[in-house]
């Protein structure tokens, strides 16, 4: 008799209603996310990891902004087929700067996670103009206006700002600074750091010269230096095959 | 209004009635779904503790499930059940089963590789494979090259020498093209002999006279052409500048040009912006060894070793 009245007042009391059936359906997703906040190996300790530079998280910007992830994952599973073809399996380390990452979970290109040095900077820029003239077969669409197209290079402090909020390492005063010199080093540190973003950015697309003109910035120098970098931050030379087998 | 009052007769209600008459049926579960359930339960208890499932402290349960697999350090070790674990074990079984081969690619001389018959077989399949996911996208599938990018592997005019050594130095190490842009110390006029002299050595349809000036260009402190493509023109593979003398392009789109002249235009222009491409990357770290030796070998077979 007790149950009854209370699930009439339930069912009488949409407030109530709504709050108990988030709850009820949330208890899918905590159990399944809480626990890795406390596992103490949800993320594996690896050296190299770093946030990308100015210029590589604009490259980033226009991976996403072109929807390069429809197609492309980032993520090489622990399989020997992929092992074999793209690499060692991603870590979450690998991609614990990313906001988004860029997992996906649909290939109808190739993975992506470990494409930095595997072609030249000249073959990246060649496929993204025209990728058949390099790969008959391909079904890429073409993005001739990353090269015809000048990088606005004038926001990059905000979207630094941005994704500092949602907690990667760059660095907007001094004490943040001096923490990034202390864990990226100081070369890498001056690119992290915010007020020095635009110029850092400036430098290193020129002294790459990715997309082969020196004339200007162009998005397809961004787009290829975030290429270039993608799974090369471990060098997993200095660990073991099963170094990361306990992390799992 | 008969046939109600038979479906109320005969099918159980709650027992609770609203507004006075609303009643509500109750259909209880069909026995086999209810089964079901209760099966896919016990499968659950049984899967939680053969696999690892549930959070622990800063830990997890691993489960009774044991994988055994040998580390790269030779090293045998067994750890719960994983992804991970599981891989390197599926990686020793094929490595077990691929030994003998590669160990025998290790043993020989790679003239011997070549022409052991059995051997010829696994570098066609594993050197394909290879091939195919590494070095394809640029030397594209058959090794053929891309005019103006990427060289051909299939004839016999190497850039940096085509020997097994040196294939394999190429491999291992990576390449970068030079050279330097002459439309800085050249006027256009000296460069357009150069072009009509480079053109007359392979027997491209050419101005004498400006040939014959640009050959003295070609040979004099100005240019300068010589310390790297050689008195001969015949290129130097240590430091892989190309033979100009064989009617083989990678630069210059020569072929794609149907007149004299714009054969000799494409000439023009490499010599004008120079050259600071033709990069390919190291392989060193990406592929093993063994790897390396097999895809040395493969592209030494695709008809144009030396």
């Amino acid at each position: 008799m007790n149950f009854n009245f209370k699930h009439e007042w339930i069912e009488t009391n949409i407030g109530l209603l709504a709050v108990l059936t988030m709850l009820a359906i949330s208890v899918g997703g905590l159990v399944e996310i809480t626990p890795l906040f406390f596992i103490d190996k949800t993320i594996e300790k690896v050296d190299g990891v770093r946030p990308y530079t100015p210029l590589e998280q604009r490259g980033r910007d226009i991976y996403q902004r072109e929807g390069c992830y429809l197609c492309h994952s980032q993520m090489i599973r622990p399989f020997r087929d992929e092992k074999l073809r793209y690499g060692h399996y991603s870590l979450a380390a690998e991609s614990q700067y990313d906001h988004p990452f860029q997992w996906g979970s649909k290939r109808t290109g190739p993975d992506l996670a470990r494409v930095g040095g595997k072609y030249s900077n000249e073959w990246h820029v060649q496929h993204l103009t025209a990728p058949r003239s390099m790969v008959p077969e391909s079904v890429m669409p073409n993005y001739p206006w990353l090269k015809a197209t000048p990088l606005d290079t004038s926001d990059i402090a905000e979207r630094m700002k941005a994704l500092r909020k949602v907690g990667v390492p760059y660095s907007l005063t001094d004490t943040e600074y001096k923490a990034n010199v202390a864990k990226f080093g100081e070369t890498v540190a001056k690119q992290l750091h915010i007020p020095n973003a635009q110029q850092s950015l400036i430098e290193q697309a020129n002294f790459g010269n990715y997309d082969g003109d020196r004339s200007g910035i162009s998005e397809m120098d961004a787009l290829v230096a975030y290429l270039q970098v993608l799974g090369t931050m471990v060098d997993f030379g200095k660990y073991k095959d099963d170094a990361f087998v306990n992390d799992r | 209004m008969s046939e109600q009052k038979l479906q109320s007769q005969t099918v159980q209600t709650t027992g609770h009635a609203w507004d006075g008459d609303l009643q509500e049926y109750n259909n209880p579960l069909p026995v086999w779904w209810v089964y079901t359930f209760y099966v896919t339960v016990v499968f659950a208890l049984v899967y939680w503790t053969i696999y690892p499932s549930w959070p622990f402290g800063k830990g997890w349960i691993g489960g009774l499930s044991n994988i055994t697999y040998v580390n790269s350090n030779g090293e045998t070790k067994t750890h719960s059940w994983n992804t991970r674990a599981l891989l390197l074990e599926d990686m020793n079984r094929a490595a077990i089963a691929q030994k003998p081969y590669f160990d025998k690619v290790a043993a020989m001389s790679y003239a011997q590789v070549a022409k052991d018959p059995d051997m010829n077989g696994f570098i066609l399949s594993a050197g394909k494979a290879l091939f195919s996911d590494n070095c394809a996208p640029c030397h594209q599938a058959g090794g053929q090259g891309v005019v103006g990018f990427f060289p051909n592997l299939t004839d016999d005019d190497w850039l940096y020498g085509g020997s097994f050594d040196k294939i394999h130095e190429t491999i291992t190490g990576g390449r970068h093209g030079y050279m330097p842009t002459f439309s800085e110390v050249l006027s256009p006029e000296q460069i357009d002999q150069l072009a009509n002299y480079v053109a007359s050595l392979s027997g491209i349809g050419h101005d004498a006279t400006r040939a014959a000036a640009g050959n003295a260009l070609f040979h004099s402190e100005t240019a300068a052409c010589y310390y790297c493509h050689g008195a001969d023109a015949k290129g130097r593979k240590e430091i892989g500048s190309a033979n100009l003398t064989d009617n083989i392009w990678l630069w210059a789109n020569v072929p794609a040009a149907s007149s004299a002249e714009g054969k000799v235009a494409a000439i023009r222009s490499v010599i004008a912006s120079g050259l600071n491409k033709g990069v390919m990357p190291a392989w060193a770290g990406r592929l093993s060894p063994e790897q390396i030796k097999v895809l040395t070998v493969y592209v030494h077979e695709l008809g144009g070793g030396q």
